[in-house]
């Protein structure tokens, strides 16, 4: 991969904005930093905490080890001491740090010592390291102390170096995450000094067991890595800060740095080496493990897993993939990942077997085939157990004694069977009989039984087939060349079957995997509410993982809903809801198995989306999920928690834009009322205006009075619009309805608009024998009256208006037609929308003729429609159903 | 008659000139109130022939303004409302007005109703033959003659008419039509009313689809005359 020129990644920059935008809500952490215990770390936080509090500072003490060196002691005086609490844990009493009372308590500054502590179990968090992450994220602000062989990254070379492994170790990302390192630092003559003066160990047996770590040789070393662990941090926020303020430096950015995890302790050694590495380049760091064919045992599973998770630690991206060529999987992944360096280790030696028969070993293919790509080879160290490949794996003796029995029964059945017949065939033959059964075997057991099966057999064919009969000898040279090849074939082939079949399981492994996670994601894709998605989700986590899981989802306000979604069986105590809301508000799991609040029965995971929060879910599991299975896990959540904000984003963009259809409709209104209502205002003031300001001659007076009567009608019949639209608008249509005569109905309508039907030929048709309808005689009126004038309006004069009505099964119909210009066939449908207007040269009217009329035939529970007549024109059809009264005399 | 005396009792100042302006200029005196206190106040000092009352009063409601008059003041009283309120209108009629007119009207019938309402007070006792147009109605003998033919009218529905006619000009709620010529039993059955007033119409009107005499007041009743 080539290096970017020197302009800074924009995706970096923001990174940096982002996480300077954090830490200004975060609290501040300043380690004090030594290279082994005495240096003076605990003492010189004190001091500095004192200059703080002589500053005026609110310090308080979280906890303090003074390891009963006085001086150390001495210094807590004046300080404000928050006492420890005690935690019971199976009958011992053991005190740990009040994290709740601090935070309680809320201190600008809390002094902690020793980072890498472990808690005692029963404390909310396992490790004091999470305690401070905790106080952070409540915004106090830390000091703290720790020494060097504590560091993840570097906990092997320490261990190396001073033949004391220390087991609390604390990832490296919260040394990074510092704001400020202090190194304590002393020369080893002086340390040296203080162990001998008792400074350090008070007791003499203790001064005598640390001798060993106290050597002069391994100070130097420890003091020299501290120094450089502090340097390399100083470059590397040289490095931020240069990128944030833009300046163009010599960095190597844009550099990705893959490392291969593999299930040996000399892969974890591999991944922190990397991390040290991305550390100081600035590099991200992706961790590769590919699965093949390789069956792991117990142990390499373990390790695996730990891997991972260290590698996750570490902030590594995890990938996992499958493939049966290491190499080209690898360099697959490395290309799509835009890889720039690649870290493995070395193989060893490579065994002369195998290096006559794998092409080349893995190092030098990938370094042939790497192209660009840099490879760091590294030396695993004294401690790594070579994982060498191997053409036969370790036999998996897994197999119950069933299947034993059943595989040397059916030997025993063949040789019984076969004894009858071998005059005939010869006992050469017979071999391929039981090497036939040994095939067919082989197809249903491990490679345990298979194993046995072959010894049996060879045994078998020896005893009773091989001349001398019934006896063990083997007394031809070909015979015992036969006996020998017949156990060799009898053993690769029942071992290239097992391989066969445990490749088809680990694909079938991998299809259900990839089924389930397509079954959710369909499922997901198909839920249309939220009540649904968590139905599935519930149901697809119970079929793959066999746990049941329990939503709690948030409120829409941030915080966690109190019941949790289908509430049902048994809801959360408190304590664990509270467990929810923690894993809720810090984002990452807590619970049964995990480093945080381990002695609850549930599993809190969060739900995260991609932008949002959307809750958390617990589970039961009956054991901890191993490394890929809580990879799978994560996906899974990944899919429910991404599915779920989608669904939440989709409501509220949903509501946003109701708001902004109504806004529009509102807009859309209050134009079209003001540009209405000028028009005939404007008419009467002018008319008015002129009137008042000369005299004018009778013929013109009566033309201004004339224009004021209309443009008053206009007004008034806009007012009865709008007042109409909002009854039907706030549904305070309430019909009374009683008998109406239909002839009355029409005839109201047209006596109305008896001006405006002058220029047309009316017509009304209304049957002898129509009957009484039951209807809303004032909104049936407003309804024709609109459709009437709309006639008037836009039917060239002479033309005809009719207006016509029967009973027809039950239903009223009416029906209002013109000879005007009709509706545009597109438009149909849309013609009883509020606001419809049709393109005419004479506009004017707000365009709720329409839509209020058919409100009041709704009303009715009627329908109503429009279509263009044959031979132009539109006709408008009314149905109610309604009740008929003849009555007769 | 034209010394009639109307009293205006209208919160609004631009009806109450309007009114004042138009019923001036046909030779009505005027007199005015702006509150129901006031209005009744009015009438009992100055005792006119016509009250035009607004039902949308600020200080007491109109119907109750109305049922108060209708106690001691037995002249013609002609409601204002707005649009849209039968139900009031009906309720008003049925409490004792005449008649009644929704903003925004017309002077015409304006000037129309008020008349007739006057006329009703009149016509208690006098002639009994009715002349509209070409019908003549003699109440008393039970003759209606339209250009004079005789009209052969069942008995229901010449008490339709003579009812019709002795108000005319004024509207008739559809209960007090069907209270006065079928009975208190019959207050609910506009069917048959609206039956008979279309038979009535088939014999009286000339153009029977298009009706001028008989003429329906949505929602509320009938109106007969010119």
């Amino acid at each position: 991969m080539k290096m970017e020129e020197n302009r800074p990644d924009p995706d970096k920059l923001l990174t940096s904005i982002n996480q300077e935008e954090e830490t200004k809500k975060r609290g501040k952490l300043k380690i004090f930093f030594g290279m082994s215990p005495g240096v003076g770390k605990t003492y010189s936080m004190l001091q500095t905490a004192h200059i703080d509090l002589s500053k005026g500072v609110d310090v308080v003490v979280g906890y303090i080890e003074s390891h009963n060196r006085p001086e150390t002691s001495a210094l807590l005086e004046g300080l404000e001491i928050i006492p420890r609490t005690k935690i019971e844990y199976k009958g011992t009493s053991l005190e740990e740090m009040d994290l709740d009372a601090i935070i309680l308590r809320h201190p600008y500054l809390v002094l902690v010592d020793e980072l890498a502590h472990t808690n005692a179990e029963g404390s909310r968090h396992a490790k004091r390291y999470q305690d401070i992450q905790e106080l952070l994220d409540n915004g106090i602000n830390v000091y703290t102390t720790v020494n060097i062989q504590h560091l993840e990254s570097r906990n092997d070379t320490v261990a190396q170096i001073t033949g004391v492994t220390v087991k609390e170790t604390i990832p490296d990302e919260l040394f990074e995450m510092a704001d400020d390192v202090e190194l304590i630092d002393i020369t080893p003559n002086v340390l040296l000094d203080r162990l001998a003066e008792g400074k350090i160990y008070g007791l003499p047996e203790s001064r005598e067991a640390a001798k060993n770590f106290f050597r002069k040789g391994n100070i130097t070393a420890l003091r020299e890595m501290s120094l450089r662990l502090v340097a390399d941090r100083v470059d590397k926020q040289l490095k931020s800060y240069m990128q944030q303020k833009q300046i163009a430096g010599p960095w190597k950015s844009g550099l990705h740095l893959l490392v291969l995890v593999g299930p040996s302790k000399s892969s974890a050694k591999l991944i922190r080496w990397a991390k040290n590495l991305s550390y100081t380049m600035g590099a991200d760091l992706v961790a590769l493990h590919v699965e093949n064919t390789q069956v792991l045992n117990e142990e390499q599973q373990e390790q695996l897993s730990k891997n991972i998770d260290l590698a996750r630690e570490f902030g590594a991206e995890v990938i996992i993939t499958s493939g049966s060529d290491l190499v080209s999987t690898t360099l697959d992944i490395a290309h799509k990942e835009n890889i720039t360096h690649i870290i493995i280790g070395k193989s060893g030696k490579q065994s002369f077997f195998s290096s006559l028969f794998s092409r080349d070993n893995f190092v030098n293919r990938l370094l042939k085939e790497s192209g660009e790509i840099d490879i760091y080879v590294i030396e695993p160290g004294f401690e790594a157990k070579q994982y060498k490949r191997k053409l036969v794996s370790y036999p998996d003796f897994s197999s119950s004694y069933k299947h034993y029995i059943i595989a040397f029964l059916a030997v025993l059945s063949t040789v019984l069977l076969c004894l009858p017949i071998v005059r005939e065939t010869g006992y050469q033959s017979i071999s391929f009989i039981l090497l036939f059964v040994i095939l067919i075997l082989s197809m249903f057991f491990r490679l345990g039984p298979i194993m046995m099966a072959s010894a049996v057999s060879a045994v078998a064919w020896d005893f009773f087939f091989i001349t001398p009969q019934y006896t063990l000898k083997i007394t031809q040279p070909e015979d015992l060349l036969a006996f020998c090849m017949f156990f060799a074939v009898a053993l690769v082939t029942g071992t290239l079957t097992a391989k066969v079949r445990k490749q088809e399981r680990l694909t079938r492994k991998r299809a259900e995997k990839t089924n389930a996670l397509f079954h959710l994601t369909k499922q997901l894709a198909n839920a249309e509410n939220t009540k649904k998605i968590l139905e599935v989700s519930k149901e697809d986590i119970n079929n793959y993982f066999g746990v049941d899981a329990y939503f709690l989802l948030q409120d829409g306000e941030g915080r966690l809903k109190k019941k949790q979604q289908n509430a049902k069986p048994g809801d959360f105590t408190e304590s664990e809801y509270s467990i929810a809301q923690w894993v809720f508000k810090h984002s990452k799991k807590a619970g049964k198995y995990t480093d945080t609040l381990s002695l609850s029965e549930y599993t809190f995971y969060p739900l995260k989306g991609m932008k949002t929060k959307a809750g958390v879910v617990a589970i039961k599991p009956k054991k901890k999920f191993n490394g890929e299975t809580e990879l799978f896990w994560d996906t899974f959540l990944t899919q429910i928690s991404n599915t779920l904000e989608h669904h939440d984003l989709a409501q509220q963009a949903k509501k946003a834009n109701l708001l902004d259809e109504s806004d529009k409709l509102y807009k859309t209104l209050f134009n079209s009322i003001s540009h209405e209502l000028r028009i005939p205002i404007a008419t009467i003031m002018g008319a008015s205006d002129t009137l008042l300001a000369d005299s004018h001659p009778e013929k013109v007076r009566k033309e201004l009075y004339n224009e004021i009567l209309t443009a008053s009608g206009r007004l008034n019949r806009l007012v009865e619009n709008l007042l109409n639209i909002s009854r039907l608008e706030t549904g305070k249509i309430t019909l009374h309805t009683d008998w109406c005569d239909m002839n009355d109905l029409f005839n109201k309508v047209t006596d109305n608009l008896r001006d405006e039907l002058k220029p047309y030929r009316l017509d009304i048709v209304v049957p002898q024998t129509m009957p009484l309808v039951k209807l809303d005689f004032g909104l049936m009126e407003q309804v024709l009256h609109n459709l009437v004038y709309n006639s008037c309006k836009y039917s060239t004069p002479g033309t005809s208006i009719r207006l016509k009505s029967f009973y027809d099964n039950e239903y009223l119909i009416i029906q209002e037609m013109d000879r005007g210009p009709g509706f545009p066939p597109d438009t149909l449908p849309f013609v009883f929308n509020k606001f419809f207007k049709t393109e005419h040269k004479t506009t004017g009217g707000l365009g709720l003729g329409l839509s209020i009329a058919k409100g009041f035939v709704e009303a009715h529970k009627g329908t109503i429609s429009v279509e263009n007549r044959q031979n132009g024109g539109a006709r408008f059809t009314i149905k109610i159903p309604t009740k008929i009264s003849y009555i007769n005399e | 008659m034209n010394t009639d005396t109307i009293l205006i009792v209208d919160d609004e100042t631009q009806i109450r000139r309007l009114l004042e302006i138009t019923l001036s200029a046909s030779g009505y005196k005027t007199i005015e109130a702006s509150t129901g206190k006031e209005g009744l106040l009015m009438v009992a000092s100055h005792q006119p022939s016509l009250i035009i009352l607004d039902l949308g009063l600020p200080d007491i409601d109109g119907i109750d303004v109305l049922k108060n008059l209708r106690e001691w003041f037995h002249k013609p009283i002609i409601i204002l409302s707005v649009r849209n309120s039968e139900e009031d209108i009906v309720h008003a009629l049925d409490k004792g007005a005449n008649d009644y007119l929704t903003k925004p009207f017309r002077t015409g019938e304006l000037l129309a109703r008020i008349r007739a309402s006057l006329r009703q007070g009149q016509t208690a006792n006098d002639t009994p033959i009715f002349q509209i147009g070409d019908l003549s109605v003699d109440v008393a003998n039970h003759i209606a003659k339209k250009k004079d033919e005789l009209l052969d009218l069942t008995p229901t529905e010449f008490s339709l008419l003579s009812l019709f006619v002795k108000n005319q000009g004024c509207v008739l709620t559809h209960q007090y039509i069907l209270k006065e010529v079928w009975g208190y039993g019959y207050v609910e059955q506009t069917q048959y009313l609206r039956v008979f007033v279309a038979q009535l119409r088939k014999k009286i009107e000339d153009n029977p689809t298009k009706p001028t005499l008989l003429v329906t007041e949505s929602g509320i009743g009938y109106r007969f005359g010119l």
